[in-house]
């Protein structure tokens, strides 16, 4: 809401820079009106007003100690502000000026840097503003990479580039990252977080100025206003702790609750009911100070209140949760309660990741208003200056990491020595879920999984994205502790999430729109495959899953991405995530004779989207049986430490992954590339002699996401023939134990690609063919008896012809349209 | 130096005291906490101190030194008070600085929030409940015990003795027919359970206390602590020694809300909802500031806390250690007549109650053992007795019966209540070793709703990684926990368990209720007091194996899986081992030896060899 009546009064109030004038030392009694109140208000002390001090006392319950803040109307800076026309806006989020506490002169800023705001206070805002106005004029950050810089040049000034943003679109508001500040001027951005309510209205002078300098002519709804936001690191809100009381602050969390609309008076409007005379009370920590007397005809108590005169601004209550990755294990998460102001309302929603930019206020609590004793609790808030929601950068595509976890010097240092071994590659893979024993190549494959391939968008070329994740799909034996992997690594990334395939709807695979019943607004909630975007979805007991949330897989497996129609709501919501599945055969024993799609029974359009599927079968030999009992036992004795030491620990892995996920872009070199299409060729050729196809363009996208993995395990930039090595080991031995064909023994990837093997669709040819042989031997009979051809078929044949194969015989005759097939009886056409 | 009578009547003036004398550093905040730590080091200095478990709340002295045995429920967020303030007196206009720690309330006189003086600090606030699912002997024998220690001060409390004396006889009672009355119509008790919860117990109001479990009784507790709340976890076990505060102001401000609403704006921001969850009234939810806390390992009385190291216990302990395996061998004999003459399942028994997780390999549990006692009488009370005898042994159990109705109305995952702005708790919200008993033959065929489902997954969960994923709406968290769960059921259980026992009863009693009461009453009080020792010293005591040892497991291993590979699969390893622990441990042998490892081999081979045959009778039934 703006404010149309703005006074010109009010304009050069706000626009005012705090400038307590007195030198007084701010005494500690709490009488702080009594000298300012003749300049400020331009109402008689009457003793109405100033009567008992406790009503003083009333309004004066604020966090910080109270002072006088004078407003000098001979400060240069009024002077200097050339806003000429624009009208200023209250910024309530900072406290409105009038009302700012003001700095302790006495006492030592809390950071050190205390050469800000000593006796001549106006004088040092004023440097203060040029400090301002030589930072956003000077600087230059030529290694952005933020999305909101996309289009400037990152050799010019960047602020000055978005003073000719805000000049074009118009919006008001210049934020800016206190990153940049610190490393322009520290001394600046110490001021900034110690003393926010102050400086901030200097940057906000300091940028209108230079605006209008620039641009005279251009006309802005209200003056531009600053938001600094990334103050500081980005805190958790566990760290929050008296000291940062009036502090800049920014933290993370995650948005619960919000408030309705609050309309909070800032000027409250009252006309004498004798004479007409109207006046105007600005309000004061939400207290308004009735005149009690009419100044123009002197009659008592005459004042009444007019509402829809007096100015108001809006305001809500959003409700902050820590995110639920900042907190220890074993507690509960803290909430945080956020004022967000004018235009920061309704900018979040219930459920958004955000970072907070804004004022920690607190204020004490009062048992009873007409009680002197007081609740010796503060009641904390945080008035918003700035959100930053964290998920909306999922829109934007490539850069979403950006939130990165920040690692410090000697976590990557640590981290780079780590990736200069040798072996890391096998170190990392056998820190993944020690507890699992064994199945060495499973947890390669899912450590690739976990790094992923590169991103690359062919977008242009019109074919979209290609698809960086890996999936995988483990199959085998009950009790093979597939579920145990399935948990370390939803426990592991960050972003994972767990489903089992027997509980889950498509629905809850997926998003559904849901009606908030307060609201009555349509919500969009989202299930757990689009909840695991950029992260991995634990799939188990796929086998046992419909085939309708099935079918939803499909289209995220390759295409990453989401459709939903529902209730009106048309979408595609990103979902690129890797899938690690787990699926039991269906004869609770993995029978060996069959084939893996005969043993899982699931549809090969979605097999053939697994990069890698794994058996996890009993080896059963004795040398494995031992090394598999010492590792159990082993666990139930050893200490805690023992373990540690040996294994990596589960939190260095973490980071590894986010490091590398972050950081390294691997690109195939040009050796890397030979080989891969060496590969590829070779895996044709291997089927080709056998009349069978091996291998397809899948399996080749497959090889090289697998090597570009490998690479960033390596943190290399770069792809090379090593990688392609693995990735071409791995993916032969996913072949060989997922896609031999039982009969022949050989390798054949049409099982997994169509779902049968070569042979045994050459098979089904020859029984429909003897099929057909037989129906025409009969002669001309329209219909024949189900059961008897059947019988007939057998007799006939050499081999042994099971119900399956005659119903597959049939079913590929009635495709021919040679006959179909009705109930009992067949008949011809 | 102040009296006995001092520190425990008027605690607040040893702070102010300390306060007084050395108002400069921080220093005088840790000297109060280390005072109070030595004042209740002196034997039995801490039973001087009234429970609030115990004595009801309208019988304390209101500022007075407390001690609470609770749970911690849920935490709030962390809050800023005025550590240090400053009073001025409006007649003579003279400051005081004064001390905010553990009060609720600013003194008299006029505050001065703009003092230089002024300190602000940060403080936690717990809800805390009475450990969910205490056992009546726990309560019992602790407060029996605080009784008998002569308390030679507290005056005020002695003569209310008599009194309170009178309530517990009288709550006893009703808990006795109460059981027996469970006895008979169990069932219908546990669907009328929710509603009981609302009906008015001894603080009759309508406001939930958000007890984990229906029908629990006692004072729920916001416990305030000033240092190292970060050392606590949600659903820990304490015992809790503070300053009570139930100042009558607190209250005041949720009654007078209307009118301050009006007043302050800020205040209206929070609901109705979330004040009355967060500042209850003080005379229904106290206020206690805590000065100690004692994590406690378990809560059975007839121990030591395990925290006190001293030589008393340590004598206590090697006293229990040396007939430890004579004890086991009644209590077996003892649950075999239970079992109605099944020494295996007896067996099977004592390991499952003495079981814990001691650690945590990345996901894995280890150390869990739920055990499925399947082949239970269906139409007799007979579970419902097994689990009054197994509730009169462990220090807190919980009986959920999965009927139907049950599943698909209990809530048994906590869950955020956002508005309320806390964490509304089920069932599953357990302290440590809690026993819950789910009682599968009272599930009937029918429709599981959306409830059901999660629940059963609860469950589910609950038993295969002894976690249990807290509901908050937009995400769910993970709270690892330590319960030991035991199904009873007819058939195997749709429940995942770590064993299951088929019952093969050798007796079959005429009178089946009959016969399990004289069984219960053969045994004497201090016998049942033996066991109940008995369970939390194996539970707690410290294994290896030897390399021997695991050379000898290694080559066991492999000649099974030679014979049949099969029949012997990693699982079966893992499970082999816990029993060849848990066996151990329960003959107080705190390293595998070779006999312990054949028997536990021997033992897992009779019972599924048990098994095997159930299942071949059941398949040739026509």
């Amino acid at each position: 809401m703006s404010s149309p009546s703005s006074s010109a009064r009010k304009r050069a109030r706000s626009s005012n820079p705090p400038t307590p004038a007195s030198e007084d030392p701010l005494s500690l009694s709490p009488r702080p009106r009594e000298p300012s109140t003749g300049e400020l208000q331009p109402m008689p002390t009457s003793p109405g007003t100033d009567m008992q001090s406790p009503a003083i006392q009333d309004t004066s319950l604020f966090s910080s100690p109270y002072h006088s803040s004078l407003l000098d109307m001979s400060s240069p800076l009024i002077y200097d502000t050339p806003s000429r026309g624009t009208p200023a806006r209250q910024r309530p989020d900072l406290g409105s000026v009038r009302k700012a506490p003001q700095v302790d002169l006495n006492s030592e800023p809390v950071s050190g840097g205390s050469h800000f705001i000593k006796s001549s206070n106006c004088l040092q805002s004023k440097i203060f503003g040029l400090y301002a106005k030589r930072f956003l004029q000077r600087f230059i950050d030529p290694s952005s990479r933020e999305d909101e810089n996309a289009c400037l040049d990152l050799n010019e000034p960047l602020y000055m580039q978005k003073l000719d943003e805000i000049s074009v679109v118009g919006d008001p508001v210049l934020n800016v990252n206190c990153g940049h500040i610190q490393t322009f001027d520290a001394d600046l951005y110490r001021q900034l977080i110690c003393y926010p309510q102050e400086v901030i209205p200097t940057f906000d002078m300091a940028v209108n100025e230079l605006f209008f300098d620039r641009y005279p002519d251009s006309v802005l709804e209200h003056q531009i206003q600053v938001r600094p936001y990334n103050a500081l690191k980005t805190r958790n809100m566990r760290s929050l702790n008296p000291e940062d009381i009036d502090q800049l602050i920014t933290i993370s969390g995650m948005v619960i609750r919000t408030s309705q609309l609050i309309p909070e008076m800032q000027e409250a409007f009252f006309r004498c009911q004798v004479c007409a005379f109207s006046t105007r009370v600005e309000v004061d920590r939400g207290r308004i100070a009735e005149p009690a007397v009419c100044r123009n005809c002197n009659t008592t108590h005459s004042m009444a209140l007019v509402h829809n005169r007096s100015v108001f601004s809006d305001k809500q209550m959003i409700k902050l949760q820590e995110s639920p990755e900042d907190m220890p294990a074993g507690q509960t998460p803290h909430t945080t309660v956020v004022y967000a102001h004018n235009d920061l309302v309704d900018k979040v929603q219930p459920g958004d990741r955000v970072n907070i930019t804004g004022i920690y206020r607190a204020a004490p609590m009062r048992v009873n208003p007409r009680q002197s004793q007081v609740k010796s609790v503060y009641k904390t808030h945080i008035d918003a200056i700035h959100f930053r929601k964290t998920d909306e950068r999922r829109l934007h595509g490539l850069e979403e990491e950006n939130e990165q976890k920040l690692f410090t010097e000697e976590r990557v240092s640590m981290l780079k020595e780590l990736a200069a071994k040798p072996d890391v590659y096998d170190r990392l893979s056998s820190a993944l879920a020690p507890s699992i024993y064994e199945h060495e190549d499973i947890k390669k494959g899912i450590l690739l999984q976990l790094f992923g391939g590169t991103r690359k968008d062919f977008s242009q070329t019109g074919r979209g994205n290609f698809r960086a994740e890996i999936n995988i799909l483990l199959c085998g034996d009950p009790g093979t502790s597939k579920s145990q992997l399935l948990q370390y690594v939803y426990n592991l990334v960050p972003r994972g999430q767990y489903t089992s395939g027997k509980g889950s709807s498509a629905v809850g695979l997926t998003a559904y729109v849901m009606k908030d019943p307060e609201t009555r607004q349509l919500v969009l909630q989202t299930g757990a495959l689009v909840l695991s975007d950029n992260g991995i979805c634990c799939i188990d007991e796929f086998d046992k899953m419909s085939d309708s949330t099935r079918s939803v897989l499909h289209e995220v497996m390759e295409q990453q991405t989401l459709s939903i129609a529902k209730a009106g709501i048309i979408c595609q919501l990103n979902a690129r995530t890797s899938i690690l599945a787990a699926a039991n055969p269906v004869e609770s024993q993995w029978n060996p004779k069959k084939t893996t799609i005969e043993n899982i029974q699931l549809p090969h359009t979605l097999l053939s989207r697994f990069d890698l599927i794994f058996l996890m079968l009993d080896p059963q030999d004795e040398a494995y049986d031992r090394r598999l009992a010492h590792h159990l036992v082993s666990l139930y004795y050893q200490s805690e430490d023992q373990v540690e030491e040996e294994y990596l620990d589960m939190a260095v892995l973490k980071d590894y992954i986010a490091y590398a996920r972050t950081y390294i872009n691997p690109r195939l070199c040009e050796e890397a590339s030979q080989a891969l299409i060496e590969a590829y060729v070779d895996m044709r050729k291997i089927g080709s002699g056998r009349g069978m196809v091996s291998a397809y363009p899948r399996q080749l996208e497959s090889l090289i996401r697998l090597a570009e993995a490998h690479a960033k395990v390596r943190f290399s930039d770069k792809v090379e023939t090593i990688d392609v090595e693995e990735a071409k080991r791995l993916h032969r031995e996913a072949l060989k134990q997922s896609a031999t064909d039982p009969r022949t023994g050989f390798v054949d990837i049409s099982i997994l690609t169509t779902g049968m093997s070569a042979t045994a669709r050459k098979r089904k040819e020859e029984v429909a063919q003897a099929l057909k042989k037989l129906i025409q031997s009969k002669g001309k009979m329209p219909a024949m008896k189900y059961q008897q051809l059947f019988d007939d078929l057998r007799g006939q044949s050499e081999a042994a012809i099971t119900k399956d194969m005659f119903d597959e015989a049939l079913r590929a005759l009635t495709d021919e349209d040679y006959l179909t097939v009705t109930g009992k009886t067949v008949r011809l056409l | 130096m102040p009296s006995v009578q001092d520190w425990i009547n008027n605690p607040l003036g040893v702070v102010d005291g300390a306060f007084a004398q050395n108002n400069s550093g921080a220093e005088w905040e840790k000297k109060v906490v280390e005072y109070f730590k030595e004042k209740l080091k002196v034997n039995g200095a801490q039973s001087w101190v009234p429970s609030l478990n115990d004595v009801p709340l309208h019988y304390l002295k209101p500022n007075s030194l407390v001690k609470f045995r609770c749970m911690i429920q849920d935490m709030f967020d962390p809050e800023f008070f005025m550590g240090v303030y400053e009073t001025v007196d409006s007649s003579t206009n003279s400051k005081v600085l004064r001390c905010g720690k553990y009060k609720d309330v600013t003194d008299c006189g006029q505050v001065d929030f703009n003092s230089r003086n002024a300190v602000t600090s940060e403080r936690q606030t717990f809800y805390c409940v009475p450990i969910p699912g205490e056992s009546q002997w726990v309560k019992e024998i602790s407060f029996h015990q605080a009784r008998v220690v002569p308390s030679t001060s507290y005056t005020p409390n002695r003569h209310k003795r008599s009194y309170e004396e009178d309530d517990e006889m009288d709550t006893q009672a009703q808990c006795h027919c109460a059981n027996s009355h469970r006895n008979v119509e169990s069932k219908r008790l546990e669907t009328e359970a929710p509603s009981q919860n609302n009906s008015p117990s001894r603080c009759s109001s309508n406001l939930d206390l958000n007890f984990p479990l229906p029908g629990e009784q006692g004072p729920a507790c916001l416990v305030k602590v000033y240092e190292g709340w970060d050392g606590f976890k949600l659903n820990d076990m304490l015992e809790v020694f503070g300053i009570l505060s139930v100042d009558p102001a607190l209250s005041l401000m949720a009654d007078d809300k209307e009118a301050s609403s009006l007043l302050d704006p800020t205040e209206s921001m929070e609901t109705v909802e979330e004040q009355r969850a967060h500042s209850p009234p003080a005379s229904l939810v106290p206020r206690i500031h805590m000065l100690y806390a004692q994590p406690l390992k378990h809560n059975n009385p007839l121990l030591p806390s395990a925290v006190s190291e001293d030589k008393g216990a340590c004598r206590f302990l090697s006293g229990v250690l040396s007939e430890l395996t004579s004890v086991r061998s009644e209590l077996l004999t003892y649950l075999t007549h239970i079992f109605l003459g099944d020494s295996l399942a007896a067996e099977y028994l004592i390991l499952h109650l003495i079981s814990s997780v001691y650690a945590r390999r990345d996901v894995l549990p280890l150390g869990k053992f739920t055990l499925n006692v399947s082949g239970c009488p269906h139409s007799s009370p007979y579970t419902d007795q097994l689990y009054q005898i197994i509730q009169q042994l462990v220090p807190s159990s919980y009986q959920i019966c999965m009927s139907l109705h049950n599943m698909n109305n209990q809530r048994m995952v906590p869950r955020k209540d956002y508005t309320a702005n806390r964490l509304v708790s089920g069932t599953l919200q357990l302290a440590s070793n809690t026993s819950l008993f789910l009682d599968e033959t009272q599930l009937e065929q029918g429709q599981l709703d959306a409830t059901g489902v999660r629940n059963i997954t609860a469950l589910g969960n609950l038993i295969s990684w002894q976690k249990v994923d807290y509901d908050f709406n937009y995400h769910q968290m993970e709270f690892p926990c330590n319960i030991n769960v035991l199904i009873v059921s007819e058939g195997r259980s749709l429940l995942p368990s770590d064993c299951q026992v088929h019952l093969r009863p050798a007796l079959s009693p005429p009178n089946l209720e009959e016969y399990l009461k004289t069984v219960q009453l053969a045994q004497a009080s201090s016998q049942l007091n033996k066991y109940r020792v008995y369970f939390t010293v194996a539970r707690s005591l410290d294994y290896n194996i030897s390399d021997q040892i695991t050379k000898a497991v290694e080559e066991d291993f492999v000649e099974m899986r030679k014979d049949d590979p099969q029949s012997v699969s990693a699982e079966d390893l893992h499970r082999m081992l816990i029993v060849a622990r848990l066996l151990s441990l329960s003959y107080g042998q705190t390293s595998l030896s070779r006999e312990n490892w054949i028997k536990a081999k021997q033992m897992e081979m009779m019972r599924i060899s048990r098994t095997q045959q159930q299942k071949c009778v059941n398949g040739n039934e026509p």
